[in-house]
């Protein structure tokens, strides 16, 4: 027989379908219906936020990876994902450039000065969030209302001022699907929680940390709120909690990778967003949280290896 | 029904393109090359010069080692040549050349003129040992070594591993719809031989009719059960076997004895039963030829046969070969070259296409736990590849790289198409080697 050139591989010689650019893309879909309903209330502006943002994290990406003579990597979609989630976390009202400075500090230092891909050690998009909101706190807190854009407060800094007619909240309807002043990307938990869902079926994302995180946050906000349980579906809806818990908690790169990891992780990111809220002077505590877990992400990992099969002395076998 | 398993695990496409497809008794070859090592163990001496004579079945090469197993001549006719020949496991063996004369004489039966109720266990093994049966699952450990039981230690259970959980391959399913009886036999041989009490044969739900037909055939047996198991990788891995059968771990470094147990292969028991049945050593086995070739089929193959002619039994290749692997598509050994011998531990021969066999696009590790949740040994595989690779030998014991089985489920789920089997073998070099310096 003919003998022809065979390649030689370690096995195993097949591989899941799974890699890294689809888990990317998957994600990015996911976000589609949260960010098309941003579109919805906050109009067309909210559309060219999202695009600048993205624009500037592809854009930062590839420059930086030129100047480091590194391979160009913005085919994985993570660039663009983080560039999407930076402009979801913007108040429509914002100026324009904010979620470009946003995107370029990301990308170019919370990223790519750490080596890139996988080993960031926070969330570059939740960074980025924080240090807009340190620098330029008035137009990161400047919300306007759905569709007609008035000046109004987001339903946590309603309630975080103390206002004595809470009918100034908005009804849980509204909150659930979306129509209140917030982030673009953050105001609808129906569509955020059907990215959830979508990305827990395609096992893309592990259900453990956000069940913990949400678990957390109603737990605690139904005791230690005014009205028992109405407060924790209060503190469920309101503010980022969805975004977070179900897209940025659960950034593989800055949480556990261990299933035990996982829970307490998401156990932690609730109780921190709860202290703030509750406790806090911000109103709004879940980048925070999330930001405090990702630095102790991989002390947690460390403590929740999981025994090894057959770990019982050889003694006492049997 | 809730089926027995393990945890962890993957399931990669069955793939089984050939279970419909009898076991087909391929003529034997015109030469065979009997390679001197089919085992775990010290390799053969031969016992024939060029120019002998030979008959089928007759032992022609064997060690006195207590780990090591005979082989003998898979046809009759004369000995033409003793030196190395390219192997499957990439380097050369060295193995005899028997110019087939087509008259199939017979050697003597193996055994000792009894019927297996009337052997003791000492003669069952002797007789295993002298048949040079080694493990058919592809591992070629002897099998006569394997049923001793140490002083102080007691076998209660024989687990027979029916699983077949590699894609692709289908000789055992085969073996069980075919011939069920003989592998009976061969059950209660390995029973006596280590004095279990008790056998379970674990079977994969998914193979068609296999349940039902072993089911059939011990279902007057006292003390043999067929244990339905549940369809994933790896469950035919001999511990997460005993764990799905027993729920018994076996300590980390230990063996199967230390919890009372002994596996053998469903493919070791049929070799087993059909030495009781004929008295002839192990001189053919079934092996599935399957992928991208014309005809994906099982045979039943004389050892010696060329694997190139095994091909060819199959029709051929149907398109350009990527790569040609000895086994299953999880662990097999890719070859360079198919002019190599057929042994008593080939499973299967599969054959990817160019297509199949480019490799995804890599991309750094992106943390995303699946190397974990896939690992039935729960280890850490992120963290063994990134000690592999700078070769960090305290990371690498602290995170028992020594516990990985090498079932190669990490690498499969990995999106970031690491290497991570690779790293692991990498690794465990990186240990045996400082562990040999320390002994020195």
């Amino acid at each position: 027989m003919q003998q022809e050139k065979l390649v030689i591989q370690s096995a195993p010689h097949i591989h899941s379908s799974m890699t890294t650019q689809k888990i990317m893309f998957y994600v990015i879909s996911a976000l589609v219906p949260a960010a098309a309903a941003g579109v919805f209330y906050f109009g067309l502006r909210a559309l060219m936020h999202l695009l600048i943002s993205i624009l500037l994290a592809v854009l930062t990406e590839a420059v930086v990876q030129k100047l480091m003579h590194q391979p160009i990597t913005i085919r994985d979609g993570s660039a663009i994902l983080t560039g999407l989630l930076i402009g979801m976390n913007l108040p429509v009202a914002a100026p324009l450039w904010i979620g470009g400075v946003g995107s370029v500090f990301a990308i170019a230092l919370v990223k790519q000065a750490f080596g890139g891909l996988g080993h960031n050690f926070m969330n570059p998009a939740l960074a980025a969030r924080a240090m807009m909101l340190a620098s330029w706190p008035s137009f990161m807190t400047n919300w306007t209302t759905p569709f007609d854009g008035l000046a109004t407060a987001t339903p946590l800094a309603i309630l975080k001022a103390g206002i004595p007619n809470t009918t100034a909240l908005p009804t849980y309807w509204d909150m659930f699907i979306g129509n209140i002043g917030g982030c673009i990307g953050e105001t609808s938990a129906l569509a955020l929680l059907l990215g959830g869902v979508f990305l827990i079926y395609k096992e893309v994302i592990d259900y453990r940390i956000p069940l913990a995180y949400i678990g957390t946050v109603y737990i605690f906000g139904s005791i230690f709120g005014a009205d028992g349980l109405n407060s924790g579906l209060f503190y469920l809806l309101a503010g980022g909690m969805m975004l977070g818990s179900i897209f940025m908690a659960t950034d593989y790169v800055s949480s556990p990778a261990t299933a035990r990891g996982r829970w307490i992780y998401g156990i932690g990111c609730g109780l921190i967003t709860m202290l703030i809220r509750l406790w806090g002077s911000y109103p709004e505590g879940v980048s925070f949280s999330i930001l405090l877990m990702n630095i102790a992400a991989p002390l947690i990992e460390r403590f929740t290896i999981p025994k090894k099969f057959g770990e019982v002395s050889k003694k006492n076998a049997k | 029904m809730h089926l027995k398993t393990f945890k962890g695990g993957i399931h990669p496409p069955a793939n089984k393109l050939t279970a419909q497809m009898p076991l087909v008794t391929l003529p034997a070859p015109k030469r065979v090359v009997i390679a001197l090592q089919q085992h775990i163990g010290a390799p053969c001496q031969p016992l024939v010069k060029v120019g002998d004579l030979v008959v089928m079945g007759q032992k022609i090469g064997e060690h006195p080692a207590a780990i090591s197993a005979p082989v003998h001549s898979s046809v009759s006719g004369k000995v033409v040549a003793i030196g190395p020949v390219n192997f499957s496991n990439g380097k050369t063996v060295n193995a005899i050349t028997i110019e087939n004369d087509f008259l199939d004489t017979k050697t003597e039966p193996i055994g000792f003129g009894k019927a297996l109720a009337d052997l003791t266990d000492l003669e069952i093994r002797s007789m295993i040992r002298e048949a040079g049966i080694v493990g058919m699952g592809g591992a070629g450990f002897p099998t006569a070594a394997k049923l001793v039981v140490p002083a102080g230690k007691k076998i209660d259970m024989l687990v027979i591993n029916g699983v077949e959980c590699e894609p692709y391959l289908t000789c055992d399913h085969r073996v069980i719809l075919e011939q069920p009886a003989v592998i009976l036999k061969g059950i209660k041989a390995l029973m006596k031989a280590t004095g279990a009490g008790h056998a379970y044969i674990g079977v994969k739900i998914t193979m068609e009719g296999a349940i039902e037909t072993l089911h059939e055939v011990v279902k007057m047996e006292k003390g043999i059960d067929v244990v339905p198991l549940a369809s994933k990788y790896p469950q035919g891995e001999e511990r997460q076997l005993i764990y799905a059968i027993t729920g018994r771990e076996v300590p980390s470094g230990g063996l199967p004895l230390d919890v009372g147990i002994v596996v053998c292969n469903i493919g070791t028991s049929w070799a087993v039963g059909r030495l009781m049945e004929t008295g002839m050593p192990l001189i053919e086995r079934s092996v599935t030829v399957t992928g991208a070739v014309k005809t994906p089929s099982n045979f039943i193959a004389r050892v010696g046969t060329m694997v190139s002619d095994l091909i060819d039994a199959a029709g051929g290749y149907s398109e350009e070969p990527g790569s040609v692997i000895m086994g299953g598509p999880m662990t097999g050994l890719p070859q360079f070259t198919t002019e190599i011998p057929f042994t008593k531990q080939n499973t299967g021969i599969l054959v990817l296409t160019k297509n199949e066999v480019q490799p995804a696009p890599m991309t750094d590790c992106i943390h995303c736990g699946s190397c974990i949740e896939a690992c039935s040994y729960r280890l850490m595989p992120l963290y063994l590849a990134k000690y592999a690779q700078a070769g960090n030998t305290a990371g690498l014991e602290k995170y028992n790289i020594l516990d990985c089985r090498e079932c190669g489920s990490c690498a499969y789920v990995c999106p970031a198409k690491l290497p991570l089997m690779h790293y692991m073998r990498v690794g465990k070099g990186y240990i045996t080697a400082k562990r040999a310096a320390a002994k020195k």
